[in-house]
């Protein structure tokens, strides 16, 4: 079952997802990218149901940059944050996006930061934050682990650990995991890790 | 239960003195309500009866040479069989075919609306449209009806510019890019085959038969699946349809009765 969690180091922020797509007891897909890269330097993982996660992470990604195309300047994560916040409230009491987000961002000021937002459009701003089943077993390691001034390095093997412990005592654990980072170079795929590999499409 | 719309009426037929009172009342508006006190969740019931199952198997994958669409072709109304000669894998245009799971009818009419929007696309822009962009329409036009009861779980095969292209789609609003996909309640059984089986450097014979067998298996285990295994390719000119074998001679074909020896013979009863 989906998985999507992520933290704030030193100088960067990393956002973690499962990449299954899952129809009952079908996995449709197991290389479904679910950690949009919003603009040059923000990251947003998302869970949810399958349509209102691609339908809502696509519109706040092109809203961003319309922002960005009339104004000049990107928002900033918080503001990012904020306005994603705002959809998600205004929907909540119409038809709402079933969607759980993990939006990491680095500023040029502020520097990395991470905001859990729900569905019920709850924002906070934290320095670890976690969805889905895997969110039990990632939050307590990351709890254990965390330091403020981990090293990507350290990052990353805490985000193995937390995949390691996801995949062996979580019953209906995916099997592939996508890591993106997003510091002051920007925002991109780290690593993939794959235990099932979808069979490669070379050029046709 | 009944609601009453008569304070809605505008008549005024109490005055109305020729009228039999007693008609008036019998005649007022009204529909009958399910019996029960909870009431979205036996809509919510209803919904997941016609929802999940989609009572069929269709499938899809890209090889070297383009697209293989394959469907089985049994329509059901639960455990009725409706028709055995349904045509499961719809023709987009040219270029592009959908497939049919779920509703029929919301299928259809959502593919032939598709085949307009692709076709005024074409006369707009002087070019086909990607499988993309068409699976993109289909997709949000369904993610605008969403929780309506729409059921569609299809997916856009064909060849762009690009090569060839396969997505599914489907009423919940999912839209996924993929090289291998089935869809159905026979899909578990398809996939079965189709993953062990599965090469991308097959050829188009191969592939048609890879996706045949993978129809035939799935029609054999999953009762909701039946009638004839149709098999389609896509290749740079356009789509081609290569077969539509009935799964019941395709069952004598994989595996011919055997002549079995004989362990007992029925023999007239001497005496008596």
């Amino acid at each position: 079952m989906e998985c999507v969690f992520g933290l704030v180091g030193k100088d960067f922020a990393l956002v973690v997802a499962d990449s299954s797509a899952v129809h009952s007891i079908l996995v449709h897909k197991s290389n479904e990218d679910k950690v949009m890269v919003l603009d040059s330097h923000k990251l947003m993982g998302a869970s949810g149901e399958a349509g209102d996660r691609g339908q809502f992470t696509e519109f706040i990604q092109k809203n961003v940059s319309l922002y960005q195309f009339r104004n000049g300047i990107p928002l900033t994560t918080a503001a990012a944050a904020n306005f994603t916040r705002g959809e998600l409230a205004t929907a909540l009491r119409k038809s709402p996006y079933m969607v759980n987000i993990v939006l990491a961002g680095y500023d040029k000021e502020t520097g990395p930061s991470l905001y859990f937002i729900d569905y019920i459009a709850t924002l906070h701003k934290v320095d670890k934050a976690a969805f889905g089943y895997g969110a039990f077993f990632s939050l307590a390691m990351m709890d254990r682990h965390y330091r403020s001034d981990m090293s990507v390095e350290e990052a990353v093997d805490l985000v193995d650990k937390c995949i390691l412990e996801i995949r062996s005592r979580l019953v209906v654990a995916p099997p592939n995991f996508v890591i993106k980072i997003v510091d002051k170079d920007g925002a991109r795929t780290h690593v993939w890790r794959e235990t099932v590999k979808e069979t490669p499409m070379s050029a046709a | 239960m009944k609601i009453d719309f008569s304070g809605l009426e505008s008549s005024a037929s109490f005055g109305g003195a020729d009228s039999d009172p007693c008609g008036s009342f019998a005649s007022t508006p009204s529909f009958q309500l399910p019996d029960t006190l909870d009431f979205d969740g036996f809509q919510k019931e209803a919904i997941q009866m016609v929802k999940p199952a989609k009572g069929t198997t269709t499938l899809a994958f890209i090889f070297k040479e383009g697209v293989i669409v394959a469907a089985d072709s049994r329509a059901s109304m639960g455990g009725y069989i409706s028709s055995q000669s349904v045509k499961k894998i719809i023709e987009i245009n040219p270029h592009m075919l959908g497939t049919m799971a779920g509703g029929a009818a919301d299928c259809q009419f959502w593919h032939r609306n598709l085949g307009i929007k692709c076709r005024l696309h074409e006369l707009a822009n002087k070019r086909r449209i990607s499988v993309t962009g068409a699976s993109k329409l289909l997709a949000n036009i369904l993610y605008s009806y969403r929780g309506m009861g729409l059921s569609v779980g299809t997916m856009i095969a064909g060849w762009d510019e690009k090569g060839p292209g396969l997505y599914y789609v489907d009423s919940e609003g999912g839209r996924l890019k993929g090289n291998r996909f089935s869809v159905g309640s026979g899909s578990p059984y398809a996939y079965g085959v189709l993953d062990s089986g599965y090469r991308y450097d097959m050829t188009i014979e191969e592939a048609a038969e890879l996706a045949r067998r993978s129809i035939y298996h799935a029609t054999f285990r999953d009762g909701a699946s039946g009638g004839t295994a149709s098999v389609y390719y896509v290749g740079p000119d356009g789509w081609k349809k290569l077969s539509g074998d009935d799964v019941g001679e395709l069952h004598y074909k994989y595996y011919p009765v055997e002549p079995a020896v004989v362990e007992q013979e029925m023999a007239e009863v001497s005496g008596a």
